[in-house]
């Protein structure tokens, strides 16, 4: 079959591989029938993410249909139209049991690597790196998903994919984003990054209820998206200082809550704290830029909550924990417990509540993949998601 | 609890082991400790004199300082490490070895006094073997999981993790022996041949096996299981299993305590390290299979983690081909 393989910095090639076969007895084989560049993807892309090997498929967003079981799959049959969810997760654990499926205990064999790194191990996930597991991704024509049971998500026929596609990861993770923020009437919300999380971090906000929600990003067709597709106010950070125009906009209190959908490679800041991060970063003195999250940090009310979404990876520096503790605040974070969220975002988009795809600017191939993720990370052609179809 | 791990190690006092000279190992540390220092001063300060001694005839002394700050630095070391520094103890018979090989110079170099040469020379292979003995005492008794250790030489590991199963359940399919090579991906077979006795069967490095029998010396129900392997083992090996109920009804925690003196003594632990057979992580690998086999019925394979004889080996994270498959899931973790 067709897959897009990583084979080193800014390197990916759409190659022929084996097929996946069936290795343990919960797994299912879903045929493919859409997949998506994540943002996180570019973390991989950009090597920002150790523990690559070349030739490791990527993609950790896919749907399509089930064409083989393993004999202990209950709930599944082949046939069956699903989205998978990108956290691994066995649904037996500890964590599984609590509705924390991104903390699964069985599901990463690379356990350790990722024990050395963080104290302790998320779970598995679908191409993404061997601290995460080592499991081939979704941007193929086949994917072996374990645990079929509790990782797929059966869909009506009657909504096309890319209405259901992000169910997979970034519609719950836009929507874990806002629930952390534990919304009250009357709320504002600010979000840092409009990029596809962003978006659904904005309108997730919405949906629980916040009054005000203002995104923050310097692309004009992001920004234009936050605008129109969730309906957000917007600051150019390009044009307007962040801190004051936020200020401006809650009298002086600053945003109720405040979430971070950029992650470990941010832009912006104050030129020189930019350059500041870049050369850090480039020298391994540290491993993250956390230009957002300090910013997100200072603009927060007191006793607010910062909501961190955007993907860390190792170490940041100068986090402002001064301003952080003596003002009460409280952070949240945390790969999507996707499996926790996705049957009632199935019902919210079933209703008519939201269309999911209107964050999709691209549709190719699985073969301009590599074409897919140029564009992507350099942010040309107005691109901000693509879909491809193997 | 202790008392039952220190006569299963039948030794009296696992920390403080005493050796033919009558000191413990920390004891000797410290003068070891003491000594670098002043004679580390002493070439420091006064490199002529130290040249001099030890049969130099040229102009050494820069060098001479330089030794001696080494010297100082694994003094500090010594007392800087805490209660057991093996790391910087190794670090003196390091130097030993650049002295000695200082002096290997200074004996082929026409411009040296060779008795004198000779005479610093005996006086440094002296204080290497003391480093030896108590470098090796120390990393021997280094492990400080473990609160009782095997003899001299031998290795022994200390993990745990919890698991979301009863403590009955779990020690239940522990203790049927044959179970055990389902989530100890090193162990190839074990058969058991009555009550108390069984037959291990265990890959080792270049496709070889070494087997042993062994027997159960201690079986509480629900809560411990020891076994030791019996006379005439390729590897001569104890275990303990304990099954502790956590609180608030969160399963049970499972600790595992292996010793075993690997082929070779500790230079086979040493090598075995280099080839990635750390002993820890193969331990705490297992539980984590055991734990996924109680959980979720089986051990979880991703085609990128692949195992290979006994390891964890990294490959591209792409369907395996058919003529991979059947000899990854053979070398793997057993399926259910």
């Amino acid at each position: 079959m067709r897959a897009n393989c990583w084979y080193g910095k800014q390197d990916v090639r759409v190659e022929q591989v084996p097929e996946p076969k069936i290795l343990n007895r919960k797994d299912a084989i879903v045929k493919i029938s859409s997949t998506a560049i994540c943002g996180s993807d570019l973390h991989l892309y950009n090597h920002f993410i150790p523990t690559m090997e070349k030739g490791d498929i990527l993609g950790h967003e896919f749907m399509g249909e089930i064409v083989e079981v393993g004999p202990d799959v209950k709930n599944r049959r082949v046939g069956d139209r699903v989205v998978v969810s990108f956290p691994i997760s066995c649904g037996n654990c500890f964590f599984c049991k609590q509705e924390m499926y991104s903390l699964c205990e069985n599901t990463n064999p690379n356990a350790w690597m990722a024990e050395k790194m963080f104290g302790h191990s998320p779970c598995g996930i679908f191409g993404y790196s061997h601290l995460t597991g080592g499991y081939p991704g979704g941007q193929a024509e086949y994917a072996r998903v374990p645990f079929a049971d509790v990782d797929t998500l059966k869909v009506p026929d009657g909504l096309p994919d890319e209405q259901v596609l992000f169910l997979s990861d970034i519609f719950p993770t836009g929507y874990m984003g806002a629930e952390m923020c534990d919304i009250k009437p009357g709320d504002t919300i600010a979000v840092w990054g409009c990029g596809p999380v962003g978006q659904f971090a904005m309108a997730s906000a919405y949906l629980l209820g916040a009054e005000r929600v203002i995104g923050i990003d310097r692309i004009p067709e992001r920004l234009r998206m936050a605008r129109e597709g969730a309906k957000a106010e917007t600051i150019n950070y390009e044009e307007q200082n962040v801190h004051d125009t936020l200020m401006e906009m809650t009298g002086g209190r600053g945003p109720d809550a405040c979430i971070d959908a950029v992650g470990l490679e941010a832009h912006g800041g104050h030129g020189l704290i930019y350059a500041y991060d870049r050369v850090k970063q480039a020298l391994g003195a540290e491993t993250d830029r956390p230009i957002a999250l300090r910013e997100a940090i200072m603009a927060c009310r007191n006793g607010g909550t910062v909501s961190v979404i955007g993907v860390y990876g190792g170490f940041i520096d100068k986090f402002p924990m001064g301003s952080f503790m003596n003002r009460s605040l409280t952070m949240r974070t945390g790969q999507c417990h996707v499996q926790r969220y996705w049957g009632k975002l199935l019902e919210r988009i079933e209703a008519g509540e939201i269309d999911p795809s209107f964050v999709i600017t691209h549709r190719m191939s699985l073969d301009e993949a590599p074409h897919g993720f140029d564009i992507f990370c350099n942010k040309e052609d107005e691109c901000i998601k693509i879909v491809l179809k193997p | 609890m202790s008392k039952k791990r220190a006569e299963l190690s039948g030794e009296q006092n696992g920390s403080q082991q005493i050796n033919s000279l009558g000191v413990s190992a920390e004891q000797l540390a410290r003068g070891l400790g003491w000594f670098s220092i002043g004679l580390g001063l002493a070439e420091v300060l006064a490199p002529s004199a130290i040249n001099k001694i030890s049969g130099g005839r040229g102009r050494n002394t820069g060098f001479i300082r330089l030794f001696g700050l080494r010297e100082i630095a694994s003094g500090i070391a010594i007392f800087a490490q805490g209660k057991r520094p093996a790391a910087a103890v190794w670090s003196r018979v390091a130097g030993d070895a650049l002295d000695l090989a200082a002096l290997g110079l200074a004996f082929a170099s026409p411009d040296t006094n060779k008795g004198r040469v000779a005479f610093a020379t005996a006086n440094v292979m002296t204080v290497a073997a003391l480093d030896v003995i108590c470098a090796r005492q120390l990393s021997s008794s280094n492990d400080e999981s473990v609160s009782a250790r095997a003899a001299a030489g031998g290795t022994q590991v200390r993990k745990s993790i919890i698991i979301n199963r009863t403590p009955e359940e779990l020690y239940q399919f522990w203790h049927d022996f044959e179970n055990l090579p389902r989530f100890m991906t090193d162990l190839e077979s074990v058969q058991v041949t009555d009550e108390r006795r069984s037959h291990w069967v265990a890959k080792a490095p270049a496709g070889t096996s070494v087997e042993w029998d062994a027997e159960i010396t201690a079986d509480e129900p629900n809560r411990l299981i020891s076994w030791r392997s019996l006379e005439g083992a390729d590897v001569d090996n104890s275990g303990t299993v304990r099954f502790e109920r956590a609180t608030g009804g969160r399963g049970t925690i499972v600790t595992v305590e292996i010793e075993y003196n690997p082929p070779g003594g500790s230079l086979g632990a040493v090598v075995a390290k280099l080839f990635g057979k750390e002993p820890g992580q193969q331990a705490q690998e297992a539980l984590r299979c055991f734990k996924q086999l109680m959980e979720t019925g089986e051990v979880i394979v991703s085609e990128g983690t692949v195992w290979d004889n006994g390891l964890l080996t990294q490959r591209p994270a792409q369907p395996l081909s058919s003529e991979e498959l059947p000899k990854t899931l053979a070398a793997g973790a057993k399926q259910v």
